[in-house]
């Protein structure tokens, strides 16, 4: 730091600082990468247990574990960790460890404030899940936190959760900048723009998602803020504002949020369905402008989330058409991923095993959005357990299974060791049972009536209720098997080769494995 | 794209724990208070630990910024270095438009459609009902439910303190590129003058906000308690009046960097940096002249 200027000539030839210090004080994008990972699963399986109480108070109709105070507290803290603790990371965990190796970078653009982005997040969540032990206990109005629920009856725990949000903002901007910072200017000479590995597209297009939207979500809780404390009435009719007003600021921010949480598992999925069938990506220009697309259509989309609330009906007509326009650039991306497989010399690793279901369950997630999409028929499904379902399989095979196509896909190269493919295949098989079972009935449940965010039910919803929860319990605990797939692969195994699979095309693996500590200190030359 | 042959990444540095261990203490200590006081508990404890967090805050800032400022100029950063911190700050910056855009488009869809709604026009008109006879007016004066929300007497009116605001503001963008150009040019003493006199007028635009605010709360009861009128009037002319102040701040940082003899006429990122986020301020500003106090 100080010592700039002795540091500066031999800065490329050493390994880690050793200890604690090196984890604290690190600016190698491959070391914020895996802390970025670890925290990310550490917050999975803090959600996840959230959902297994949830799952447990709803294995039977009545209330037997919880009280339906805490039940509200475990949806809203399950929903903002896995959102903002578990899948957001993931991905910023993926881009800093594979962005410089994709695109032939030394490190990120601005290493030390890769650094903060992440500590900061521990930072939030601390505070965040501190609020299970305040007085009146966490947030319990939903993750979309709907004022007035939110700012008139939500307990005092709502200012540091606001706080909580406003570091996950800062953290999420500055890891957006430095992503677009490092594509746009560190990339190896002769790689230009359309010769960019997918991922690095789709993570491009992200973070300038996540600057544009972040910031509203900061401002939207800024205005709870005041309304709560300082007597403003933004989301107060009798002083002339509307409570409407923040479910419109809030889906500004939260509808390009959810392409925010898919688009870089798109990209990881590209490179993953072309690697196992051994062919070149088929569309890849129509791949970039298809993400490009949703991410544009996604700005103007909102309202659809809020057809049920009032909005005039020019208005429901807009986002009803709008929204399902989102369908044709979706389709040109599953069309190019069931192409690229045609006659390929296809074979079914775990990474291809979690993109195979990824595309279809993922298609499932992405039709019941149509059917939502519908203003009229939305009016029978909106906050029902259909929506449940929606969104949950468009998040976990979607972003969820994408994270770990991408996880065993790219171990060999962080570890240096290949995994145990029968117990990931075990895991795939586990998971993709238990996600079917946990979460296919909830369409019933919901074209049945059975409203969301319920402790108890109405007992024609028992039966559908308790597969459920089984498929729930059975994904919940499959996942104790990835850790454990995880550490024997980091520990040890059989060493990988700088290519472990045949098909896998792009610069990260024309470096060693594992890959060292520094690489592309020279930039390489790209064609 | 890359020509050059190596890409100046830093050491290992402490600050970025220092500055989330100052950030989290500072909102965590605000929050503090905020709960305390509303529970009318003691808030002596929540002020500590505030204080605390600023304090590191500021430790950081004057380190973190430090050694950037002595990589600088000890020559370590490349033309590379440079497109990055610029791209950087394109990006923030573009990030506190969409900050403000959040808050413009609270006001006009209050405009366009809350408060109509309310006085019974447009397609929720039906809205009327909660408080039959409510008239919709802009500026509201009479808010909905007057014993809840007590509406302003009066409005600040554009044309005396916000248009001189106006015209100090835009002169001062004015001024700040001719001391751009003077730096250009090598003309130190004329760069000195120039930003000089930037920094008088966002000082002297800062003191005129101040004396309206005054002016609103003591004799107008113009307040963000007053509706949503003043909600949406203080948060808007709040936040743009925070970011000038801190854009004043980086404008007198750069003066005493020049004062140091930092920056050459082709090498002076830190005070473009500084005078793009001025000219940002300035454009937010005459947003919120029109928006806010003309229209």
């Amino acid at each position: 730091m100080s010592a700039v200027a002795d540091t500066h000539s031999q800065e490329h030839h050493h390994g880690p600082a050793s200890g604690i210090t090196r984890w604290l004080f690190t600016t190698n994008h491959k070391d914020i990468g895996t802390m970025y990972l670890i925290f990310s699963f550490t917050m999975f399986l803090l959600g996840g247990s959230m959902a297994m109480v949830i799952r447990a108070e709803l294995f039977q109709p009545g209330l037997q574990i919880v009280q339906p105070e805490f039940f509200n507290q475990m949806t809203t803290m399950h929903g903002l960790i896995m959102v903002f603790g578990a899948v957001m990371p993931a991905f910023v965990g993926l881009a800093n460890w594979m962005l410089p190796l994709m695109i032939g970078a030394p490190d990120m653009a601005l290493p030390r404030m890769n650094n903060w982005s992440f500590w900061l997040l521990p930072c939030a969540f601390l505070i965040l899940v501190s609020t299970l032990f305040m007085q009146g206990g966490a947030p319990n109005f939903g993750w979309t936190f709907y004022a007035p629920l939110s700012t008139t009856y939500g307990p005092p725990s709502t200012t540091f959760f606001i706080f909580a949000i406003h570091i996950m903002g800062i953290s999420s901007i500055m890891g957006a900048i430095n992503v677009i910072a490092t594509i746009l200017n560190l990339r190896a000479p002769g790689m230009t723009l359309m010769k960019m590995p997918l991922f690095v597209w789709t993570w491009l297009i992200t973070a300038f998602l996540l600057i544009a939207v972040m910031p509203v979500l900061a401002g939207v809780v800024t205005m709870m803020l005041m309304d709560i404390h300082f007597g403003t009435s933004f989301f107060d009719a009798s002083g002339g504002g509307d409570p409407v007003l923040f479910q419109h600021v809030f889906w500004f921010f939260g509808h390009p949020e959810v392409y925010i949480m898919i688009l870089p598992a798109f990209g990881a999925i590209s490179h993953i369905v072309s690697a196992f069938s051994r062919k070149p990506l088929f569309g890849y220009a129509s791949m970039v402008y298809a993400v490009g697309a949703i991410a544009l259509l996604s700005f103007v989309v909102w309202a659809h989330h809020m057809f049920t609330v009032g909005v005039p009906l020019t208005g429901q007509l807009f986002f009803m058409y709008a929204t399902m326009l989102i369908a044709v650039p979706t389709g040109v991306k599953v069309f190019n991923w069931v192409t690229t497989m045609f006659r390929g010399s296809l074979t079914f690793e775990a990474p291809m095993l979690f993109a195979v279901a990824f595309i279809v369950l993922f298609t499932i997630g992405g039709f019941s959005g149509l059917m939502l999409a519908i203003a009229p028929a939305d009016f029978q499904y909106h906050d029902t357990y259909f929506v449940v379902a929606h969104f949950h399989y468009v998040l976990v095979p979607g972003a969820i299974f994408g994270i770990f196509a991408s996880a065993y896909f790219w171990l060999p190269k962080w570890t240096g060791h290949m995994y145990d493919e029968t117990l990931a295949k075990t895991h795939f098989w586990l998971s993709f049972v238990g996600m079917n079972l946990a979460f296919f009935p909830m369409h019933f449940l919901g074209l049945a009536g059975m409203p969301r965010r319920i402790p108890d039910y109405a007992l024609q919803f028992a039966d559908f209720n308790m597969v459920s929860s089984i498929g729930a319990f059975l994904f919940g605990a499959t996942q104790i098997l990835f850790l454990f797939i995880v550490v024997k692969c980091v520990r040890g195994g059989e060493p990988a080769p700088a290519k472990p699979w045949e098909g896998a095309e792009g610069l990260e693996w024309t470096v060693p494995s594992p890959a060292p500590y520094h690489t592309f200190s020279t930039p390489p030359k790209v064609e | 794209m890359a020509q050059e042959q190596s890409y100046y990444v830093p050491e290992q540095s402490k600050w970025p724990i220092i500055a989330t261990v100052g950030l989290g203490l500072t909102l965590y200590g605000v929050g503090a208070i905020l709960v305390n006081a509303k529970q009318g508990e003691s808030t002596t404890l929540s002020w500590l630990v505030f204080f605390a967090g600023a304090l590191v805050m500021a430790y950081m800032l004057f380190g973190w910024f430090g050694s950037v400022i002595r990589e600088g100029q000890a020559g370590l950063y490349s033309d590379q270095m440079d497109r990055s911190f610029r791209w950087g700050m394109s990006w923030f910056i573009f990030s506190e438009v969409m900050f403000f855009a959040a808050f413009f488009g609270a006001l006009f869809y209050v405009r366009v459609f809350a408060v109509p709604w309310l006085g019974g026009e447009g397609d929720k008109g039906a809205a009327n009902m909660l408080w039959e006879g409510f008239q919709a007016t802009w500026p509201l004066v009479n808010n909905p439910n007057p014993e809840a929300y007590p509406g302003p007497k009066e409005i600040i009116g554009p044309w005396g303190l916000p248009l001189i605001n106006t015209i100090l503001l835009v002169s001062s963008s004015f001024t700040i590129t001719v001391a751009h150009h003077a730096l250009k040019a090598g003309k130190r003493q004329k760069l000195k003058l120039w930003l000089c006199a930037t920094i008088v007028l966002g000082v002297a635009f800062l003191t005129l906000q101040a004396e309206e605010y005054m002016h609103a709360y003591h004799e107008l009861d113009l307040t963000l308690q007053s509706g949503i009128y003043g909600s949406t009037f203080f948060m808007l002319t709040g936040f743009h009046g925070a970011h000038v102040t801190l854009g004043t701040l980086m404008l007198i940082v750069m003066f005493l960097r020049i004062q140091k003899g930092h920056f050459t006429g082709d090498n002076h990122f830190g005070f473009e940096a500084s005078s793009w986020y001025w000219h940002f301020v300035d454009v937010v500003w005459l947003c919120l002249f029109v928006f806010v106090y003309i229209i």
